[in-house]
């Protein structure tokens, strides 16, 4: 080989060579792609919050093995605009209509929040199917690993759930992850967040005494065996996001 | 390196695209030099991510495609990558390849990378990657290194999805998902006669304990892969 490929200088101008390479490399495809995968996880989010009050792919194709999945990428924004029929932005007292209030980003909202005077924007989605309605609240909160996250979405009584859906950013595979099964999903449907005048949340508990959740008055679900800490941050999630729309949540009962 | 450089002077003679030699590089791998049980590589990964089956079988298509692509790309440089910073320059290809991986898998199959997220960082610290790279493709040819590859990530699989099958089995009572044994709470099946599930199976000790038995099995069939000591 002519080259000397163990001198410093070469050493060096390779070095600086495999950066300008790779970074461009990777620049160029990140922003190739990143039109395409915001798109992805808009229509994700549509998705979501549709299973969260139950329209999901038997909604459209009126078969029953098809409830665990979500209506299909393609048909989400018309479904999501026929049954969303209202999306909302809490400020404080303000509460303003807008139409683009699914992307509004938790995570940032909630970093902006830690100043005390800012006042958090709170997105609250009001669905509509077969005559009810639905009351659906975005959760963000922490698991074992990384985020997790979800929507709940509550009946008109603003006290039962109709149902929820979670997902996780890294959660152990089998064990946290878990959280995203419909097994675990379906057991939030009909739960009480209040017990009494008391609000509770709905508790993500071990040792629950009633594993086939028939009590729906407890506030209380099974826990996934070896899944205690992101069990704990559902819990934990469930009830601090919720909380904070418990004062339009009143405004709304009298 | 002395297997190394027995294989640099294979290198030299023209040899068919299968030939016995290359077909080892394959088969090798997944018996008497598994990169798990006999080199003892990825055993992270093997305890983290086996608790189901299907996490075990996409880590092993991941791993596979990126150990396959890597050690094509990093048996192309090898007469021009300074030795000095070799291994960076190893890392920043694995990296790269992941990370692009990811975009195209996010940009137009979002529901598996949304499965695959967890595993994307764990394969570029995985060793076998950086270990098929240091000990082979740096010193072969493209097409050899991509059978290596291809072998060692299978061999890599094929313990993934042993351990996985056996803790999905016993750890949840499922395959991939379906209720092979019955329902626990429903007591169908298996359940109804007092059968129970192993959630000790769940947890990580119970994959090292599986893999150790995977290994004592091995190398009881086969003596000559004991080391004196």
């Amino acid at each position: 080989m002519a080259k000397n490929t163990d001198s410093n200088l070469y050493t060096v101008l390779f070095a600086i060579g495999m950066v300008v390479v790779v970074g461009s490399l990777l620049a160029f495809s990140a922003s190739y792609f990143n039109p395409t995968i915001s798109l992805n996880r808009k229509l994700e989010k549509q998705q979501n919050i549709l299973y969260a009050m139950g329209v999901n792919e038997s909604t459209l194709t009126s078969n029953s093995e098809d409830v665990n999945n979500f209506v299909p990428t393609d048909k989400v924004i018309d479904e999501f605009n026929k049954y969303i029929t209202k999306q909302l932005v809490i400020e404080g007292d303000k509460v303003t209509e807008d139409n683009q209030a699914f992307l509004i980003d938790l995570k940032k909202e909630a970093d902006k929040a830690k100043n005390p005077s800012y006042v958090r924007k709170l997105p609250l989605f009001i669905g509509e199917k077969d005559g009810q309605k639905f009351y659906i609240v975005p959760m963000r909160g922490v698991g074992l690993w990384d985020a997790i996250w979800g929507y709940m979405a509550l009946n008109e009584d603003l006290e039962t759930v109709k149902g929820v859906f979670f997902d996780h950013k890294s959660e152990t595979p089998g064990l946290g992850a878990n959280i995203k099964e419909p097994f675990f999903m379906d057991d939030f449907t009909g739960e009480h967040i209040f017990a009494g005048d008391q609000f509770k949340g709905v508790v993500v508990a071990k040792g629950n005494a009633d594993p086939k959740n028939e009590n729906k008055t407890d506030s209380e679900v099974d826990a996934i065996a070896g899944a205690t800490i992101t069990g704990n941050g559902v819990t934990v999630m469930i009830k601090k996001d919720l909380s904070m729309y418990l004062p339009y949540f009143k405004t709304l009962k009298k | 390196m002395a297997e190394v450089a027995e294989q640099e002077k294979v290198v030299k003679a023209k040899e068919p695209l299968f030939s016995k030699k290359n077909r080892k590089l394959v088969t090798d791998p997944l018996t008497d030099n598994n990169p798990i049980t006999i080199q003892v590589l990825g055993i992270c990964s093997a305890l983290a991510i086996t608790a189901q089956l299907k996490a075990s079988i996409v880590m092993a298509i991941a791993v596979m495609f990126v150990l396959g692509a890597g050690n094509v790309v990093i048996s192309l440089m090898r007469n021009i990558i300074p030795p000095k910073i070799r291994i960076i320059v190893q890392l920043v290809v694995v990296a790269t390849l992941v990370i692009i991986v990811d975009l195209v898998l996010k940009a137009f199959a979002y529901e598996l990378s949304k499965q695959l997220s967890v595993f994307v960082g764990l394969i570029i610290t995985n060793c076998i990657i950086m270990g098929r790279f240091e000990a082979f493709a740096l010193a072969n040819t493209p097409w050899k290194s991509f059978l290596d590859g291809i072998g060692n990530a299978a061999g890599y699989g094929i313990i993934l999805i042993i351990v996985g099958f056996v803790r999905e089995l016993l750890g949840a009572g499922t395959l991939l998902g379906y209720k092979v044994l019955g329902d626990p709470i429903e007591k169908t099946g298996l359940f109804a006669i007092g059968y129970e599930n192993n959630g000790f199976m769940l947890y990580s000790p119970m994959a090292l304990i599986v893999l150790g038995i995977i290994i004592w099995i091995q190398r009881s069939r086969n003596k000559a892969l004991i080391e004196d000591h």
